[in-house]
């Protein structure tokens, strides 16, 4: 029966085997990929900016974010002093906006990435198990999902980062441990479907271990869902810090963030408006990039949507 | 399954998520680090003072008989005592509550009132220049981050233009409608001043209308697709060729059809909606269950912050049930079970 299988192929299968290319380089199959979607592009342009500007913002900000001038307090974009000039004014020490702005990027980048990982791992992994055991594991696991989803997720923080004493990494922390459980129920519901198929049927025959077959035979398949789930999370972590710091809930001065900045600009919003608007611009533009990138990233990997259009 | 078997089955699971989420609360409040008692009892206070005030609050006891007074209590309606004001957590809740409730019902009727039809529009006109339109603007609203917005509305339609009071839920110099349901615009309307329902709702009006846009993005994606879907299918093609006028068959039976999607969403929407509620009240200084747990938190107040994890877990259950329960009666195909 296997001598012949050629011949029970349909067609279009045999066409499709045929028509396999050489392998492309990956990166540079990506670049020709990213470079059909303008919009792609765009996010892909403002998130590698981002995030040049967190690893060497203090290189490249005009000048100190800490260095406190109280004779130029609240000073309008284009303010010109003996230090030079400020392009988008300075806030109340005196502190220039724009390098703030720049050395801010840091914090925001380091929450979306490191929030991300750990959610996504933590979700990974209890979606893998859930979904490969079944039985009291799922029950359990799962139980315990539905439950932190059904505690809405920034009250649950408010409680937690008031309980913890507040900073950078008990945010990152909380972010991450409540943020697995999307990446749980989505990758167990892939992890169902993928537990099916005759190559994990053929796995077991020729004797492979549940570890491998759970992480070089399903994992490979079911990892784009969560990747695309990430990059939407990335920008949510995003704001999620923003918000908290601006509440006084999560990292604390002297870190530059740009939620704090919109926290001490507030109630100066109608006369130094610059305090303000710039860092709403950069958190704006910073998730818009992100949801850019997201976006294009779910079609280019989700086969559900692929083709579409 | 009955509907009445399936209610009662649903609303007895909610008791073990409660627990759960109760136990979760109270370990991390009880065994992380962090003074309480000497934060209530202030920094001049003596180890007697101290003690007394633990002793009164249950804190000296060992923490299971601590959690189980807790949940005990929970249940002959003692949620417990506010460590700051000490007041009781349930007359604070009763409080704030219907606060955020009124404030998470405005703006869920502007996002839906506002959302579905952009989505519809979207849909129908799809890929041209109305959907683009809205396309680009649920995505800019997305990503704006809502407390920014805020402060911004706060400044043009508050301060700039005084079109609206910027805190707040009514004025300060005047008492507002005696409390029958707690939300000031329904108990106004309930006494029939209306003034008094215009000064609420003034106050209403810009909270409200930030907190949408929150939602506004996902209504109107979530409308946009289901109605794209439900214009692709076999039966609409059938309506057309029989000659049905296409504005019937959108509103007759397109609409029908995406029905339960904009109920699922719009569900979702307002538990997130109440959740969101925290940063919108805290910016527009409004008295509600957001600000509540934002100050409690600030003051490392447990109890408080205990009671308002459990009422969120309680509304956020309810609505869901009541989610599942319109499906079926949207779908009479949907069974219960």
């Amino acid at each position: 029966m296997t001598a012949n299988a050629h011949d029970t192929m349909a067609p279009s299968q045999v066409a499709r085997l045929a028509a396999v290319k050489p392998r492309q380089p990956r990166l540079l199959a990506f670049f020709a990929l990213l470079r059909r979607s303008p919009v792609g592009t765009l996010g892909f342009i403002i998130v590698i900016l981002v995030v040049f500007l967190a690893l060497f913002g203090a290189w490249v900000a005009p000048h100190d974010a800490q260095a406190n001038n109280l004779r130029a307090r609240y000073m309008p974009p284009g303010f010109v002093s003996e230090t030079g000039v400020f392009t988008l004014g300075t806030d109340q020490l005196g502190r220039d906006v724009f390098s703030r702005i720049i050395v801010g990027s840091s914090v925001s980048v380091l929450v979306g990435v490191v929030s991300v990982i750990i959610a996504g791992t933590i979700g990974v992994l209890v979606g893998l198990v859930s979904g490969f055991f079944g039985g009291w594991i799922d029950n359990v696991l799962m139980r315990i999902a539905d439950g932190l989803l059904s505690i809405p997720f920034i009250v649950l923080v408010v409680a937690i980062s008031g309980v913890l004493s507040a900073g950078l990494g008990t945010l990152i922390l909380i972010l991450g441990l409540t943020g697995w459980v999307t990446y749980a129920r989505v990758i167990r519901g892939e992890v169902l479907k993928a537990r099916e198929m005759e190559y994990i049927v053929a796995a077991y025959a020729i004797g492979q271990s549940r570890f491998h077959i759970i992480f070089q035979h399903i994992l490979p398949n079911v990892i784009s869902s969560a990747i695309i789930l990430a990059a939407s999370q990335v920008g949510v972590a995003i704001l999620a810090e923003s918000s908290l710091s601006f509440l006084g809930l999560g990292v604390k001065p002297p870190t530059v963030t740009w939620g704090l900045m919109l926290a001490d600009g507030r109630q100066v919003i109608n006369s130094a408006w610059w305090m303000t608007t710039f860092p709403g611009i950069a958190i704006t533009i910073t998730v818009l990039g992100v949801t850019f990138l997201g976006d294009w990233l779910r079609d280019v990997l989700d086969p559900n949507v692929r083709g579409r259009n | 399954m009955i509907l009445r078997v399936y209610l009662l089955r649903r609303l007895v699971l909610v008791i073990p998520l409660l627990l759960g989420l109760s136990l979760l609360t109270f370990t991390v409040s009880r065994i992380l680090p962090g003074d309480p008692v000497g934060l209530a009892a202030g920094p001049q206070a003596t180890q007697e003072i101290r003690e007394a005030l633990a002793r009164q609050f249950g804190l000296d006891q060992p923490l299971p008989v601590q959690y189980l007074n807790y949940i005990g209590g929970l249940f002959q309606g003692d949620w417990g005592q506010s460590l700051y004001s000490r007041r009781l957590v349930l007359d604070d809740l009763r409080v704030f509550f219907p606060a955020t409730l009124e404030l998470t019902i405005a703006a869920v009727l502007i996002a839906t009132v506002v959302g579905v039809p952009a989505g519809f529009l979207s849909a129908v006109y799809r890929d041209k220049l109305p959907d683009q339109v809205v396309r680009i603007i649920a995505l800019f609203f997305v990503s704006f981050p809502a407390f920014w917005l805020a402060m911004i509305f706060q400044s043009i339609l508050g301060v700039t233009l005084d079109w609206f009071p910027i805190s707040k839920r009514f004025d300060v110099l005047l008492a507002p409608p005696p409390a029958v349901t707690g939300m000031i615009t329904v108990d106004a309307l309930l006494k029939l001043d209306f003034n008094a329902f215009g000064i609420a709702l003034s106050h209403l009006a810009t909270p409200a209308l930030v907190l949408s846009f929150g939602s506004l993005a996902s209504v109107t994606r979530i409308t946009r697709a289901a109605v794209l879907e439900a214009l692709d299918r076999d039966s609409v093609r059938m309506e057309r060729a029989l000659g049905i006028p296409y504005r019937v068959i959108l509103t007759k039976y397109v609409l029908r059809g995406t029905l339960i999607a904009i109920l699922t969403i719009v569900a979702l929407e307002f538990g997130w909606l109440m959740a969101g509620a925290v940063l919108v009240e805290t910016i527009f200084d409004f008295p509600g269950l957001g600000l509540y747990a934002v100050e409690s938190s600030l003051r490392l107040d447990f109890e408080p912050i205990m009671g308002i994890t459990i009422l969120y877990g309680i509304v956020f259950s309810l609505i869901n049930i009541a989610t599942d329960v319109a499906y079926g009666i949207i779908d009479p195909r949907i069974r219960y079970g």
